[in-house]
């Protein structure tokens, strides 16, 4: 078909967390720039099993831009050059015929490799179960309108909601930071009366968590909102400076 | 759990790093509109009157004691951070995402303040130190003069210009990053602290840029 491109990509492959890894070079022909990056990855997988060689590991699940797995660092940007787009929605229209793609893992402590494009990103589970959450009874739920909360608040808890724990932040971040995920997961519950109860505890053992796990500190240069794929705001991570600050001030434990 | 996050988290870090740099802004403001007196032309009069006051008065060598604790400190805890901030990506992109998502000065906060700290050492050596020299001799020190002895030498105009410009850099991302660390981030008033650092940035250091150049020129006398 015309418009077709042939693409040269460079691609990190190890084995597993011990090897020592490289980037290999794979030529990929006739790439419509109507496929997905994922899709044309398809495609250089299907190679590799045709000429008998491993395939390359990456993640990915849903592939319609909401579960956070397509962790690919595309030619130095975390999910490619478009802004706001996990890989999944990355289109090959975004490049031209000819180019080269260097396409690595998220490089952080915290996510080591697992093999290939593939990192374990468990932290942020850890993270997550230190807190960013919600005890609440079973049974049935109260009236939705027994707790007036104002739209400006529910939208800003909303929007930190959004976010789909990918670790772009911390991927393209300097330091390896993963203040905007933890910023979103304490915002999204500090913003709303439900999460008032154990927001004091919440706020401190996620901190906690974050700084064990190996993750760096906020430099503000704002790298992460502007890869963040789901746009979750720098004013998170004020909130998150805010609460953590008056909850170790404050807390008696 | 003893409140000890309160110390030793990474956030708390930066609250030092914000703290003691709003501190030593605020330092600048002084420095700044003191040394601006050699702008009056009056052969330094009214420059080395507001100098004696500078290194004479109680308050001024207490506050100055404060801002030689302040500036290690903002020294040694960004150490500190930077250790554990390179410790976090062990291994780096081969393709770095240099300008594309953040400007360069807010990702170089560590070689502006360094070339900051170099041109201190020289900045001391010129002023500060026969100063205290003076002071402890009891002897006047003639502050102008002294000025006009050392900018008299193109290269040290050259290390000012290297100086002042770095902490243009260093202020233009630092002085909006504090108030972001420290929670400060309001969509009515945040607009207003970038515009306040961005002008801060340019006008502190061009005062302090013009006055080694009006000096090595000879527009003041």
């Amino acid at each position: 078909m015309s418009g077709n491109m042939n693409l040269t990509l460079k691609v990190w492959r190890q084995k597993n967390a011990e090897k020592k890894g490289e980037l290999v070079t794979y030529p990929v022909s006739n790439i419509s720039p109507d496929m997905s990056f994922l899709e044309m990855f398809d495609v250089l997988n299907e190679q590799l099993i045709t000429e008998n060689k491993e395939p390359v590991a990456f993640d990915h699940d849903c592939r319609e831009g909401i579960c956070g797995m397509c962790s690919m660092h595309i030619n130095g940007r975390a999910h490619g050059p478009k802004d706001a787009v996990t890989t999944c929605q990355l289109h090959m229209r975004s490049f031209s015929d000819g180019d080269t793609i260097v396409v690595e893992p998220w490089r952080a402590a915290a996510f080591p490799v697992i093999k290939d494009l593939v990192v374990d990103r468990s932290a942020f589970d850890r993270i997550i179960s230190k807190g960013g959450y919600i005890s609440v009874n079973t049974g049935n739920a109260q009236d939705a309108n027994n707790l007036p909360i104002p739209k400006i608040d529910a939208d800003k808890s909303f929007e930190a909601a959004a976010c789909i724990g990918c670790g772009a932040c911390v991927a393209t971040c300097k330091n390896g930071s993963a203040m905007l995920f933890v910023s979103a997961k304490v915002s999204q519950l500090a913003l709303l009366p439900q999460g008032q109860a154990e927001a004091k505890q919440r706020v401190i053992s996620m901190v906690n968590q974050m700084d064990e796990e190996g993750f760096g500190s906020c430099t503000n240069t704002g790298a992460c909102e502007v890869e963040c794929p789901k746009g979750i705001s720098l004013e998170n991570i004020a909130r998150l400076n805010r609460e953590f600050t008056l909850a170790s001030i404050l807390e008696e434990k | 759990m003893s409140n000890s996050e309160l110390f030793t988290s990474s956030i708390a870090k930066k609250y030092v790093m914000a703290l003691t740099g709003l501190f030593l802004i605020s330092f600048l403001v002084i420095h700044c509109t003191i040394n601006a007196l050699i702008f009056v032309n009056d052969s330094g009069e009214t420059f080395n009157a507001a100098a004696h006051f500078m290194s004479h008065n109680i308050v001024v060598r207490i506050l100055e004691v404060g801002l030689f604790f302040g500036l290690v400190l903002h020294m040694v805890q960004s150490l500190i951070l930077t250790v554990a901030n390179k410790k976090a990506r062990p291994v780096q992109y081969a393709v770095v995402p240099g300008n594309s998502s953040s400007k360069w000065y807010s990702r170089s906060m560590g070689i502006l303040g360094s070339l900051l700290l170099l041109f201190l050492v020289v900045h001391m050596a010129n002023f500060w130190v026969p100063t205290k020299q003076a002071v402890f001799a009891g002897e006047e020190h003639n502050t102008f003069e002294a000025m006009k002895v050392v900018f008299a030498e193109w290269y040290f105009v050259l290390i000012y210009m290297v100086g002042v410009g770095s902490l243009a850099y260093h202020l233009m991302h630092g002085f909006q990053s504090a108030f972001q660390t420290l929670g400060i981030n309001h969509k009515k008033y945040t607009p207003m602290i970038k515009a306040i650092g961005f002008w801060f940035s340019i006008l502190v250091p061009a005062i302090f840029a013009a006055m080694p150049i009006a000096m090595h020129l000879g527009l003041i006398k």
